[in-house]
């Protein structure tokens, strides 16, 4: 059963080569003995996942199989499911057993997905590398004694280690793309409001974006139609029906136009990294695409524009956690002001409260908008550019990440160094752009993935030229052994 | 700009955040740093650039204004740190 796609899994189970609930106790067996090893999963219930298999295995035999019918996945716990502990890698929410379940979730759930488990990430997904996560770091598939990347870290190295068929992240500022990439699996953040964020707890609203970490492009396209879709609950939520993926998939890319971003490759970049994205938009185009070169002005602007909008947006999501109606309460509060105090200065972690701070500063009085105001207006040239950009290419490729995963520890020394790993995939989230991470090949023995971004609401296009890319190679077909 | 420890004392009030004694130094330097990469933005011509708030734009949706939850008081409790009789339990705020 070792390492197998969704697709693979879905064929399988209608064939009856094996039962969902074989397969999802083959996972169960793998997570149980290789969990203590890369710390993927925070939160597991095993029962419940085969009970749920039986059911999905009867209603196959019966003929009432639904499109994800058995197939076992992984959530990210960031999203809220009923009567299951969802932590968003925080003490903050150490013991928070949610009333409901979140969208995204439920529409997994109503396809007859099985949920194994609920896997560890960077505190309330402020991270790239899952070091700030309170159930301690999820290591790498690959090389333990490095970072899975982060803030989707545990779906990235759960999806890596075949601990699962596939799983769910959020991407914010690159939190499923950058773990995709180096964990070496295929990660997809859809257009801002293809997916509902309800009950996905907010990091910043205006970036925040659920999407599939998978095998491949095929498999993402497949979780994509079940997962996004229109939801009354999410007033930022798209009113249009999940796209459609699959069917164009195989698609010819010949005429395609494909678009390298001049100021991506030359950034300070490992040159390795910078190769490697010319030896896979070399491989496009021998498939018909045309490729040309464009200019995106103002991306070398979007760290420092990101790095206010996302902490200005946190500090006031951040804000219901006060120790009254849910989350951590520090024990015996001489007063209602050092309840609320000491409740969060307990609860959050460093990085938490520094961007709680910093959002904080840049939404005061006397400094708005230098800061706030300033960085709306940077992120609206960003805009432009990309805009400007989609009227000659319908694709534009660039690195992930500028170094393959690095050792745990080696960046956590000052918080800046951190945020400059973002440094390529915050646009997208800025401009609510869709973009995939998909592997395309290793340096130093380590996977990279390539990054496409496609125009609003075009995952169509991106899916395709994903998916073509992988007929032409193997990288997403080399696994990592655990050891 | 630099945040000197009066600054941070306030941003920690304004975030309802303590920081401990000996962590001061260390928060004031890690902010600054954040501070450092910001301030980048300062040179950047931005004269007339309408802010952006909504990747797409969009402007908040309203829904008709009609009840869809139902009273669901005891589940949304069980997860507070202290009810009693449907009430979250503070500290005495009146004397």
């Amino acid at each position: 059963m070792k390492n197998l796609s969704v697709a693979q899994i879905l064929r399988d189970l209608d064939s009856g080569q094996y039962s969902s609930r074989e397969l999802t106790q083959y996972y169960i067996d793998r997570i149980e003995a290789n969990n203590s090893k890369l710390n993927a999963y925070v939160t597991c219930d095993f029962s419940h996942a085969l009970a749920k298999a039986d059911i999905q295995d009867e209603l196959r035999n019966k003929g009432e199989a639904s499109a994800l019918s058995g197939l076992p996945i992984a959530h990210k716990d960031i999203f809220c499911t009923e009567g299951l502990r969802t932590t968003a890698g925080s003490k903050m929410l150490g013991e928070f057993v949610p009333p409901y379940t979140a969208t995204v979730v439920s529409n997994f759930d109503e396809h007859g997905a099985i949920l194994l488990g609920k896997t560890n990430m960077d505190e309330f997904a402020m991270g790239s590398s899952n070091e700030n996560s309170f159930y301690g770091a999820t290591l790498n598939p690959w090389d333990t004694s490095r970072i899975p990347g982060g803030s989707s870290g545990g779906s990235a190295a759960a999806v890596a280690a075949d601990l699962c068929a596939a799983a769910t992240g959020t991407d914010t500022g690159g939190s499923i793309r950058q773990p995709a990439a180096m964990c070496g699996i295929t990660g997809v953040k859809p257009t801002y409001g293809r997916a509902s964020r309800w009950g996905m707890i907010a990091y910043a609203s205006s970036l925040d974006q659920a999407g599939p970490m998978t095998r491949s492009a095929e498999d993402a396209a497949i979780l994509l139609e079940a997962m996004c879709g229109h939801d009354a609950k999410d007033s930022t939520s798209i009113p249009q029906d999940p796209p459609k993926l699959v069917e164009s998939l195989n698609n010819p890319i010949k005429g395609l136009r494909i678009g390298i971003c001049k100021e991506y490759l030359s950034h300070e970049l490992n040159p390795s990294i910078a190769e490697n994205v010319l030896a896979s938009v070399e491989i496009l185009k021998s498939q018909g695409a045309i490729i040309s070169e464009v200019s995106l002005p103002n991306v070398q602007h979007a760290i420092p524009a990101y790095y206010i909008i996302a902490p200005a947006e946190a500090s006031a999501n951040l804000s219901r956690f006060d120790g009254v109606r849910f989350g951590y309460r520090c024990d015996e509060p001489k007063d209602l002001n050092d309840l609320y105090t000491r409740s969060r200065s307990e609860g959050f972690g460093a990085e938490v409260k520094n961007r709680i701070m910093i959002g904080s500063f840049a939404l005061s009085t006397g400094y708005y908008d230098a800061y706030y105001g300033k960085a709306q207006q940077i992120r609206r040239l960003i805009k432009n550019d990309f805009m400007t950009a989609f009227n000659q290419v319908d694709l534009i490729v660039g690195p992930i990440s500028p170094s393959p995963a690095f050792k745990i520890g080696e960046k956590t020394s000052n918080p800046t160094d951190m945020y400059l790993q973002d440094i390529f995939t915050v646009t997208a989230n800025l401009v609510g752009l869709p973009a995939a991470s998909i592997p395309s090949g290793f340096v130093d023995g380590l996977p990279v993935g390539l990054q496409l971004i496609g125009n609003h609401f075009d995952e169509a296009t991106l899916l395709k030229a994903a998916h073509s890319f992988q007929q032409a190679t193997d990288f997403h077909k080399q696994f990592a052994e655990v050891s | 700009m630099q945040i000197d420890t009066d600054l941070v004392k306030n941003v920690a009030q304004l975030s309802q955040l303590t920081i401990e004694e000996d962590k001061l130094d260390a928060t004031i330097k890690d902010l600054n740093q954040i501070l450092a990469l910001a301030d980048q933005m300062e040179n950047i011509d931005t004269d007339g650039v309408e802010p952006m708030a909504n990747p797409l734009d969009s402007v908040q949706r309203l829904r008709p204004d009609v009840v869809t939850e139902s009273n669901r008081r005891e589940a949304y409790q069980s997860n507070a740190p202290q009810v009693e009789q449907g009430y979250f339990l503070v500290p005495r705020v009146v004397e």
